[in-house]
């Protein structure tokens, strides 16, 4: 997610492969043409709004700057474009708000003005970083929908993180699974809530207290805990708790598999992971 | 005593924060963050509590664990009112432990886990040897080998090993009753279904009665019997978890369960049931302190506050259109009228 927007410290950080987007390569961008990236092009919002919002400036004052950085407009026009942004990301009262200070905002109504400076210069993409993990499921769900009814309305493409499965399924249309640093299994959100093929997938779905609802039912649970990055096992990742590992698993990254319906896995046995087998098995 | 009498009952429990200002430090309005609550937890029972952030989950922990006093309201303990002759707070603090969602601070960083766990039974006068035997088998019980965690110090520990630390050393003076306050939110999904597995056979085996307190309206479906909604303060909805999940009564259950996301793509959440932030403790809105959110809305709501009465067999709740006879009328009919 950060290297998406090139955040990282180059010196710090090593970067490999590509990334692109709108055809432009990211990792090859001159740092000029990262500027214009970020924000024109790619916008961030994260889970503490605190963190992308200036608590010396009212949030008027930093979406109007944000735009007049990117683009030759007058202050006036800039404030009326903060103003339906603010209509947009559904703040009550918008004028009043718009000359508040961050601090003086409830949560959600922080989060939902966080969007609207991310949403400043009219980005063509939204990268989202567990932006509503910190919230209330009542607050929660009115960002979930707003982000869903904006990618509608200004036709964004949103890359949406999180832990949160539900939530991910609220606002998708695709899905793609980390486990240790790696896309491990990427579907169509109905592919992959339906018929999971990746082990990890598959555990993860069925630990979840969503299903468990007879009382007394254990939960189904995937051994051991997640692995230290910095000390990967060597092979697949997931091999040490995973129920389907075999010797070839420990040896050498799995390659990411195309299966029919544009769904990708990177797992040596998926031939076991079919649906039919998985409920066979169950029974 | 019957086993029909409630492990603890919660009476008119309250506290106010008081919020100082100016030059001179004095209190210029006061936060109601538990505001006269009251409920019974049953002996071998699991008390869901939910409600949005800043309703009072956590404090009502902390007045219940005593590490707070109350302003007002009491507790009955096994019969004993908590602090009297018959029940004395030491009695009452090996009886009654807590688990924190933060797993590493509530540990000493320069105990080994080994001491960490010991050092309750030791404070309650179990001498050292036995303490470190008991410490052994509760390790081996959470699933962390003795041989391998025992003399190991916290940060050599992962969030869901330190949890069940946490757990252990809540086990150690052999409690009753464990408050578990966010207990499995800091943890990795694949953990903590491990954790709640863990919780349910610990309850079995031991009998122990848990009140868990959890924003994940999922997981307390999951691990509740019975299920306590609050808002503002207040106890809005009491009762069992199948039928508040199934049929909420309060208005306010009924929205904050619909914002759950369903987990299905095919069904999504169309519409939020609530809008905005639920308003803050310290300008408590006068009458029902829900009104200003609630579709149910009638002129009585703005001038009394619900008390929580029985509309059902075990199912409480505090909304005046609920109570048959309490006179309510919502307005949107009384507008139509
Ligand atoms: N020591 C304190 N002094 C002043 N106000 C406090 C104090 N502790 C809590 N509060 C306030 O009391 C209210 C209830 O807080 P509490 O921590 O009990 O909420 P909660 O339901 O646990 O919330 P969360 O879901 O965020 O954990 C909040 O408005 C909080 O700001
Ligand atoms: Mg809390």
């Amino acid at each position: 997610m950060r290297a998406v927007m090139r955040l990282n410290p180059e010196d710090r950080s090593k970067m490999g492969g590509r990334i692109v987007a709108g055809g432009q390569d990211v990792t090859r961008m001159s740092r000029r043409r990262l500027n214009r990236f970020r924000g024109a092009e790619a916008a961030m919002i994260f889970q503490e709004p605190l963190l992308a919002l200036d608590p010396v400036y009212t949030i008027g004052m930093q979406i109007v700057e944000t735009i007049r950085v990117h683009e030759r407009i007058s202050r006036a026009d800039a404030w009326a474009r903060a103003l339906d942004l603010f209509e947009r990301v559904q703040i009550p009262s918008p004028e009043r708000r718009l000359n508040a200070y961050p601090h003086e905002l409830s949560g959600g109504m922080r989060q939902r003005a966080m969007i609207a400076l991310a949403l400043a210069c009219w980005p063509q993409l939204l990268l989202a970083d567990e932006p509503t993990t910190a919230l209330d499921a009542s607050v929660q769900i009115q960002v979930l929908l707003l982000l869903r009814q904006l990618q509608r309305d200004l036709g964004l493409s949103i890359i949406f993180v999180t832990h949160d499965i539900g939530a991910a399924v609220e606002v998708a249309d695709r899905i793609a699974v980390m486990y240790a640093g790696r896309i491990v299994e990427e579907a169509s959100a109905r592919d992959l809530i339906n018929t999971p093929r990746h082990p990890y997938t598959i555990g993860l779905l069925k630990s979840r207290t969503h299903d468990a609802m007879v009382k007394e039912h254990k939960l189904d649970t995937i051994p051991g805990a997640p692995p230290d990055l910095a000390n990967l096992p060597e092979g697949c990742a997931f091999a040490p708790r995973c129920y389907l590992a075999q010797d070839a698993c420990r040896r050498g990254v799995p390659d990411l598999q195309q299966l029919e319906g544009g769904r990708t896995v990177r797992c040596r046995r998926i031939d076991r992971t079919a649906p039919e087998l998985r409920s066979a098995a169950a029974q | 005593m019957s086993d029909a009498t409630p492990l603890m009952t919660v009476k008119g429990l309250t506290k106010h924060f008081p919020i100082k200002g100016g030059m001179l430090g004095r209190t210029v309005s006061r936060v109601h963050a538990v505001d006269g609550i009251s409920f019974d937890v049953l002996r071998d029972e699991t008390l869901g509590v939910v409600g949005e952030s800043g309703c009072g989950k956590s404090t009502t922990a902390r007045l219940l664990m005593h590490l707070i006093a109350p302003d007002a309201g009491e507790i009955i303990f096994d019969g004993r009112r908590v602090g009297s002759r018959d029940m004395t707070m030491a009695s009452y603090r090996s009886q009654v432990q807590m688990v924190f969602q933060d797993s590493y601070s509530s540990l000493n960083p320069r105990l080994t886990i080994q001491d960490s766990v010991a050092f309750g039974p030791q404070v309650h006068g179990v001498r050292r040897r036995d303490a470190l035997q008991r410490t052994h088998d509760l390790l081996d019980r959470v699933g962390l080998d003795p041989a391998r965690f025992a003399a190991r110090y916290p940060h050599e520990l992962s969030g869901g090993q330190l949890q069940r630390v946490n757990i252990a050393r809540a086990l150690a003076v052999r409690p009753r009753l464990i408050i578990l306050d966010e207990a499995v939110s800091a943890l990795d999904k694949s953990v903590e279904a491990q954790v709640l597995n863990l919780l349910a056979d610990l309850k079995k085996e031991f009998g122990l009665a848990y009140v868990f307190i959890s924003h994940d309206l999922n997981v307390v479906r999951y691990i509740s019997d019975r299920v306590l909604v609050m808002y503002l303060g207040r106890v809005a909805e009491l009762g069992r978890a199948e039928d508040v999940y199934a049929a909420p009564q309060h208005p306010y259950s009924a929205a904050l369960l619909s914002s759950m996301p369903t987990g299905d793509p095919d069904r999504r959440v169309e519409k939020a049931a609530l809008q905005g932030d639920p308003p803050n403790p310290i300008d408590l809105p006068g009458g029902c302190r829900f009104h200003t959110r609630c579709p149910l809305v009638g002129t009585m709501c703005r001038g009394t506050e619900p008390e929580l009465a029985r509309i059902a067999r075990d199912h409480d709740v505090a909304c005046h259109a609920r109570i048959p006879g309490s006179g309510h009328r919502p307005e949107s009919k009384e507008r139509a009228a």
